[in-house]
């Protein structure tokens, strides 16, 4: 076998599809699945060609992420003729994601190159040699695909940014490695405190860049946004007011185990996750729904709650109760019907509610809209929203390789503390920088020696 | 014309300290080796600085001794200062260097050859190569000696149409005004070698007797020093100090005003430089913010009164080299007694050898040293000792050796060389090395002499003797393993003494050897080892046990590069055919023509993918090759 890498990748077109499935396979597919799976089976002892039902648990809070399918089947008996553990999670994009993130979070396991399935399979035998061809335009088209949008990222701010930050370690490698290797020049002596405060700069820009990962996930995923309301005061118009405006974008991902149905819209490019609309639409009695465990499930979930008055009719005792659930919670009033005339005491709304979030609507002649949306630009994005310029970092190779650059960090600031000799904390330090270079595929280390030239002045 | 002067199994023309190596290599061996240079005055000589080692080419210099070469104990018997440099930092980058006897260094080298069986010791200037077939057979020298042999090693250094420049001079010359050479340099032209034009320098050398030494900082070496060779056990050398000063404002007045007057900057020099060993005025316009540069004054031996400006080198004229030095504290009145020049010289572009350092274009030619493009004494030895070894072994029909990357600095020159090429002179820095924790100073022997031995370049005592270190050096970990140190008042004593935490339980020796704080000294005052260690034993376990995280994380990639380098590309691999490929890739490879997979991922322009790409093809060829019977 060429290769000990564990190698995992999401098998199935994502975002399209009931299930989507991660592949693992290498000589720690199991193992490494094992840990994160909590399971009345156990997988490791488990024979091959077996499935088990079991949840992804992460291992660092014991938070239940998803729960799945998982498939065994060990070499040679497999696709890549090494040990494969599939994993059938629910789809859509957020699970199969998370799941993966959490895999590779680990550090063992690394995400697949392009066609690197194929190319296993192929160099261990799985796939007759007719197709070698076959198997080389894969890695190819695959390849190039993936090199034109990496060409896109790297023109965007995140690789702007990651450079910036590998410069900063660029300076603190070549500081160190001149004090190794010009033992006598006059270059200021590397001390723990300078490693340490750099280290901790770089760590502290990743969790920006890691911050922005969870900004990009409602960019690319919806704000879990639910509506309530008591019976009648709009709220199956104003879904179907959303709904209409992006019939060709809807798309119903049923059957969670949460058992919640979604719909997926967007208003004026910012993209809403709809939960539990089923309910809205089926259920009459909001208050007795309220108690309903599901629904406080997406309750407690949603990022933003949108909840609808009957504005031409003073509060009722219902919305009083639902104003009570309501409090703390990420919410905008929509005063609904305004287009009759309003009876609704609008300073006690404000006396109860943030100034700013009560916004006059009338889904019926479809005024208010534009200033739904004005409010929910300014609670999630700052006011600001232009997807072309910020940085978002979103793909679970890049989180992954942020997480494991911050790690070794850590790794080195605990060294330096420990009393570690320089030039092994430079060992975890140079890791950083090249699981950075790694995002913007950039790992060649002669720009450390340039550094090192143009950083200090040396010579004989 | 010409006459047939001898037949020899192996050649080497040069006897600076690549073609030293070679040929005692090659003649320790077994191989008849003739080594041919200009001037017999020269063997082994030092054109620059007059030390050895240092980080990174201390290294090399304990490689080269591992494998059974002469460099480390030519050094330990004519040292003039030693010292271990950054011993404050982890045992990877302790670096031994020495101040030599240049003179001395030179005289003993020369004896060590002439003394030498199957080594024959000849003054000639090689002018011509033979080439029959294709294959490079023998040599032509001026005088019309015809010398022939299986295969022979090119050592030129920087005489190969050497130019000199100073100032508004410039004349053909080798180093330090020898004669350099001109034809030889056409004649590989000739053969298709790609030959670059690189440059380097040297400071001005001063007299003792007018330099004002209470001006500057004493530099003395090592009180118990340590050697480089592991066969060296004892010295009485007397050590000499060096002086440490600095330039002045002056200094950088008087160059900035006659900047002018700089080769380096008037388009004189079209020799690239090395950005690490720049010149005085090239430091001073890089790094106009610097205040001042230190200047080390080195003695050059015993017998003399010259000494080295280390800091200093200048291609400036020479009344201007003159006003430089006398601007410096503690050199107002000197005298110099030589000049600083540049020099330019041809070297051949390093991506046309294979790693064995065997042309591709000439079979049974090699080159070794400042001709590959690198610069320095050592890494010129390294490669010499390479070369000679794989030059003999060719001569006796055996397969070459190719040091890797995780098995010496050695490799990872080579391996840059060769694979990567070089647009400057190559200086090897420990930041090269990927795996610097496992190419440490401490363990040359135990990387390198298995292959020193296999390959007839150390004798069975030596090799007894290693092997004997190792089993107990072995043994003594594993004892440690087991070995109970209980949390009694002895040991916390200690351990307060050192300002570590006490023992909660008994724990084993190898844990508590662990803490950064303890030493095995420490440790064997508790758990005594039965037999006798050595102090290299003892540091050797120490090493070894306190740094074993970070070596296993090492040696895990060192297992990944190993299946790498395993996959074998066969040499008659036309890249061109191989579908999928992308165009930069197989133009690199194709010109590089690397080896193995691990090879050919370290070239500059080729992906991942392409290298995918490589291995089903491989694949998709063995099983049509198996195929076909």
């Amino acid at each position: 076998m060429m290769t000990q890498e564990t190698i995992a990748a999401i098998a199935t077109a994502v975002g399209e599809g009931g299930i989507a499935v991660i592949r693992v396979s290498g000589p720690d597919a199991v193992a490494e699945s094992a840990k994160l799976f909590k399971s009345a089976s156990n997988i490791v002892e488990a024979p091959s060609h077996t499935v088990h039902y079991g949840h992804i648990v992460d291992p660092a809070n014991g938070e239940k992420i998803e729960e799945i399918l998982l498939t065994i089947m060990r070499g040679p008996r497999s696709f890549t003729a090494e040990d494969v553990v599939e994993l059938s999670t629910h789809g859509g994009v957020v699970a199969v994601k998370r799941v993966l993130e959490l895999l590779l979070r680990q550090g063992t396991v690394r995400i697949a190159e392009p066609g690197e399935f194929t190319k296993r399979a192929f160099l261990n035998g799985r796939i007759d040699l007719a197709q070698a061809e076959a198997v080389i335009d894969l890695i190819r088209s695959k390849s190039d695909r993936a090199f034109s949008v990496a060409m896109k990222q790297a023109e965007g701010t995140l690789s702007r940014r990651v450079k910036a930050l590998r410069h900063n370690l660029v300076e603190l490698l070549a500081h160190i490695e001149v004090n190794i290797d010009y033992p006598e020049h006059d270059v200021a002596e590397m001390t723990n405190n300078y490693i340490r405060e750099r280290s901790q700069e770089a760590c502290d820009e990743i969790d920006r860049l890691l911050k922005t990962a969870s900004e990009g996930k409602i960019l690319r995923e919806g704000i879990m946004t639910a509506i309530v309301g008591r019976p009648n005061v709009g709220k199956s118009s104003l879904l179907n007011a959303l709904v209409q405006e992006n019939k060709a974008i809807v798309t119903d991902i049923p059957g969670t185990t949460r058992d919640v149905i979604e719909e997926y819209v967007t208003l004026g490019g910012i993209p809403l996750r709809l939960l539990d609309t089923a309910g809205i639409r089926e259920t009459t009695d909001v208050v007795e729904r309220i108690g309903v465990e599901r629904s406080r499930t997406a309750l407690e979930e949603a990022d933003l709650i949108l909840f609808v008055v009957n504005a031409s009719e003073s509060l009722h005792e219902d919305d009083y109760k639902l104003m009570e659930e309501l409090q703390g919670r990420p919410v905008i009033v929509l005063l609904n019907k305004t287009d009759l005339p309003v009876a609704v005491d609008e300073g006690e709304m404000a006396s109860r509610f943030a100034s700013g979030s009560i916004v006059r609507l009338s889904v019926l002649r479809e005024q208010g809209l534009d200033q739904l949306e004005k409010v929910i630009r300014g609670m999630f994005f700052g006011g600001e929203i232009d997807s072309g310029d910020l940085t978002y970092v979103s793909n679970v190779r890049h989180i992954a390789l942020l997480h494991q650059a911050k790690q070794s960090l850590v790794d080195a600031m605990e060294a330096t503390d420990a009393g570690i000799p320089i030039d092994l904390v430079q060992i975890d330090v140079r890791t950083a920088w090249e699981q950075l270079g790694e995002m913007i595929g950039d790992s060649v280390s002669e720009s450390l020696i340039d550094q090192i030239f143009s950083q200090f002045c040396l010579g004989k | 014309m010409g006459y047939e002067a001898g037949n020899f199994d192996v050649l080497v023309i040069g006897a600076g300290h690549a073609g030293c190596e070679a040929a005692l290599a090659s003649a320790r061996m077994g191989c008849e080796t003739l080594l041919l240079t200009i001037n017999l005055d020269m063997v082994a000589f030092m054109p620059c600085n007059p030390s050895i080692g240092g980080p990174a080419k201390g290294h090399v210099v304990r490689e080269i001794d591992a494998l059974g070469g002469e460099m480390g104990r030519n050094i330990d018997k004519t040292f003039i200062q030693m010292r271990m440099l950054n011993t404050g930092k982890g045992p990877a980058v302790h670096a031994l260097r020495a101040q030599a006897d240049k003179f001395l260094y030179q005289h003993t080298m020369k004896k060590t050859i002439e003394e030498t069986d199957h080594l024959t010791l000849r003054q000639g200037m090689a002018e011509e190569l033979i080439v029959e077939d294709g294959v490079c057979v023998g040599v032509i020298t001026k005088t019309g000696a015809i010398y022939r042999a299986r295969t022979v090693v090119l050592t030129t250094g920087t005489y190969l149409r050497g130019k000199i420049i100073m100032g508004e001079l410039m004349y053909e010359s080798g180093p330090n005004n020898q004669q350099p050479s001109v034809r030889l340099s056409q004649s590989l032209r000739e053969l298709g070698l790609d030959l670059v034009r690189f440059k380097t320098g040297t400071p001005p050398r001063v007299h003792k007797d007018t330099i004002d030494f209470d001006k500057t900082e004493i530099q003395p070496g090592d009180d118990n020093p340590k050697f480089f060779s592991y066969e060296t056990e004892y010295s009485n050398n007397e050590q000499l100090p060096c002086w440490l000063t600095y330039t002045s404002e002056e200094t950088h007045r008087i160059i900035n005003d006659n900047l002018h007057r700089a080769p380096m900057f008037s388009g004189a020099i079209e020799g690239t430089g090395p950005r690490y060993c720049p010149s005085i005025e090239d430091k001073i316009v890089r790094f106009a913010d610097k205040p001042k540069h230190q200047i080390f004054l080195e003695p050059e031996g015993k017998n003399t009164s010259e000494y080295y400006v280390q800091g200093l080198s200048t291609s400036m004229p020479e009344d201007v080299q003159l006003s430089i030095l006398r601007s410096i504290p503690g050199l107002e009145r000197v005298e110099m007694m030589r000049t600083g020049y540049a020099i330019e010289y041809d070297a051949v572009v390093p991506t046309q050898l294979w790693p064995s350092l065997e042309t591709k274009v000439v079979p049974n030619l090699f080159t070794a040293g400042q001709i590959n493009g690198t610069s320095g004494y050592e890494e010129a030895a390294g490669q010499g000792i390479m070369a000679g070894i794989n030059a003999a072994r060719k001569a006796q029909g055996k397969d070459p050796i190719i040091l890797d990357r995780s098995q010496g600095y050695i490799g990872v020159l080579i391996d840059d060389l060769v694979t990567k090429g070089t647009s400057e002179p190559y200086r090897l820095l420990t930041s090269r090395a990927e795996y610097r924790l496992l190419l440490r100073h401490d363990n040359a022997d135990l990387r390198l002499t298995p292959t020193g031995y296999e390959i007839g370049l150390i004798s069975e005592a030596r090799y007894a003797k290693f092997a004997k270190k190792k089993e107990l050096v072995e043994q003594e970990i594993e004892r440690l393993k087991s070995a109970k140190i209980k949390a009694e008042q002895g040991v916390q004593d200690m351990l307060a003494e050192l300002g570590s935490a006490p023992l909660q339980f008994t724990t084993d020796a190898l844990t508590l050897l662990r803490r950064p704080e303890v030493t095995y000294t420490h440790v064997e005052r508790f758990v005594p080892s039965p037999v006798e260690l050595t102090d290299e034993m003892k540091e050797q376990v120490e090493i070894q046990i306190k740094y074993s995280g970070y070596i296993e994380k090492q040696l895990l990639q060192v297992e990944r590069l190993s299946k790498m380098e395993k996959k074998r590309i066969p040499e008659d691999i036309d890249y061109t055919a191989v579908h999928g490929l992308a165009s930069e890739a197989k133009q690199k490879l194709t010109n590089i023509r690397p080896l193995s997979i691990g090879q050919a991922s370290r070239i500059g322009g080729v992906t991942p993918a392409d290298i995918s790409i490589l291995l089903v093809y491989l694949e998709h060829y063995n099983r049509v090759t198996a195929a076909r019977g």
